[in-house]
This record gives C-alpha cells, sequence and structure tokens, in this order.
C-alpha cells in the first residue's frame, strides 16, 4: 500500500465509528458529569468529520451547511446543560451521577 | 489527501480520545480533548472545508472548551474525581462490550456504506468549502434554519442565564 495513495471513503467511515465508539463507551464508564460531556463533544464531533468527508466524496456543499448548525446546536447544548450541573452543584453538593436518582421535587 | 498523514492524524486524534477517557483528571481531559479538535480541524482542511475547519478551531477549541474549564474551575470539585476504579465492575464489562460491538459493526458497515467504500473524492470546485460557497448556500438554502438556530442559541442562552443564577433569597 503506498503512503500517498489517496484515502478511500471507507476509511473516514472508520476513523468516525472509532471516534464515536470511545466517546459513548468513555460516556458510560465515567460518573464525572462534565467528563461524560466531553464524551459527547467527541460523538458530534465523529458524526461532523462523516458530515465533512461525505459532503467531499460526494461533491455536495450541503453536508458542510450542516455540520455548522450540529456546531450551532452543541454550543446551546453544552451552554444548557453545564449552567444545569452548577445548578446541581448548588443545591446537592456534589456531581455525582449516581447521587442524582431523585426525580422528586 | 494522501494516505499517509491521514494515519498519522488519525493516531493523534485517537490517542488524545483514549487519554479523555481514561484520564483521571478532568481539566487534562478537556486539554486532551482541545488537541483531539485540533486534530479533527486539519481533517476538514484535507478534506476542503476551510471555514468548517476555521469554525471548528474558533468555537469548539476555543468557546466551548473555554466553558468547560471555567466550569471544572467554577466547581473545583476535590476528592470525588470521577476514577475508573469507582465504577462497578459490571458497569466498565457491558461499556466495554457494547462499544466493542459498536465498533465492530461500524468496521463491517464502513465498507459497506451506501456503495461508497472505494470510492474516491468526487471532482469539486476549486472554492468548494470556501467561506463564499458556504455562506451562499447556508443562506440561500437554508435560510429557515439558520432562523430557526438563531432562536435555540437566543433560548439556550437566556436557559443558561436562568438556570445558573444564584437564588435572591
Amino acid at each position: 500500500m503506498a503512503w500517498n495513495a489517496p484515502v478511500p471513503f471507507a476509511s473516514w467511515v472508520m476513523l468516525s465509528g472509532v471516534l464515536f465508539s470511545i466517546g459513548a463507551v468513555g460516556f458510560l464508564i465515567r460518573k464525572d458529569p462534565i467528563i461524560m460531556f466531553m464524551c459527547i463533544e467527541l460523538m458530534l464531533n465523529a458524526g461532523n468529520l462523516l458530515f465533512i468527508a461525505a459532503a467531499r466524496y460526494l461533491g455536495i456543499m450541503a453536508g458542510q451547511v450542516f455540520v455548522f448548525f450540529v456546531m450551532a446546536v452543541a454550543a446551546a447544548e453544552v451552554a444548557v446543560g453545564l449552567a444545569i450541573i452548577v445548578a446541581i452543584f448548588r443545591t446537592k453538593s456534589t456531581i455525582d451521577v449516581d447521587e442524582m436518582s431523585g426525580m422528586r421535587g | 489527501m494522501t494516505l499517509l498523514p491521514f494515519i498519522a492524524l488519525s493516531v493523534v486524534a485517537i490517542a488524545f480520545a483514549l487519554l479523555l477517557v481514561l484520564n483521571r483528571n478532568a481539566v487534562h481531559g478537556a486539554l486532551c480533548l482541545v488537541v483531539n479538535f485540533a486534530a479533527v480541524a486539519v481533517f476538514f482542511l484535507m478534506l476542503g472545508a476551510e471555514f468548517i475547519a476555521v469554525v471548528q478551531v474558533a468555537v469548539y477549541a476555543g468557546a466551548i472548551m473555554v466553558l468547560f474549564l471555567f466550569v471544572l474551575m467554577l466547581l473545583n470539585i476535590q476528592g470525588q474525581e470521577g476514577g475508573l476504579e469507582q465504577k462497578p465492575r459490571s458497569q466498565i464489562l457491558i461499556a466495554a462490550v457494547l462499544g466493542i460491538l459498536l465498533l465492530a459493526e461500524i468496521g463491517v458497515l464502513a465498507p459497506l456504506a451506501a456503495g461508497l467504500g472505494g470510492a474516491q473524492a468526487a471532482a469539486v470546485p476549486a472554492d468548494f468549502g470556501s467561506p463564499r460557497l458556504v455562506g451562499l448556500t447556508l443562506f440561500r438554502d437554508h435560510l429557515l434554519a439558520f432562523e430557526i438556530a438563531a432562536f435555540i442559541l437566543l433560548a439556550a442562552m437566556m436557559g443558561a442565564v436562568v438556570l445558573a443564577k444564584r437564588r435572591l433569597a
């Protein structure tokens, strides 16, 4: 396999899949909600990478615009999520996800 | 877009993603994620998405990670770092099995993905991914979605302020 061979589309799918899997496993095995959030960002980023790769290999600009929207929604999600974590820390003085067992008001 | 830089950067991106997951310290994890985002930004450049690559660095590696670091330092949690060993063994085992399944599924599906497996990059105009073309596509074909995204950001901003505000006694 020549080092200067062009990259086939399947390589991008695999790279994106590996990054997504790492994020998914990280989300499951960590109990610090901030790190779980970062793992969500990792998964979103893996999805973005696949969008950009598909846009390039199909020659369609819509993929890049979609990534733009994913970034906007991710920014909104992080702002609200971190505010919720701060609010929970204020009331419970811990952010251990295993302690957050009550939906009772 | 050749194989050597792709593999070299893939190693960096995957290694720092793993460091984020396995790291004990949340601040170190955030810095690992910044490196991962930077590597992905270079991938975007390789794929001809110059504008998105710059947005990735400015918004993700810049704004979002600064927000994470702010909250980490604001809460300043000590002595309850979520190390791996604090999770029940069974949960880690299940997570590992699910992760391997997910990986295997993607590994099998990737060569078949939409019949594009071995596809080579399409011929694209020289300004593919330029700010001009992104802007044209965004404001000509996706104007409504753009406005909705603006409202989502506004609602999220107000929600974050309301949620994180100190209650006035």
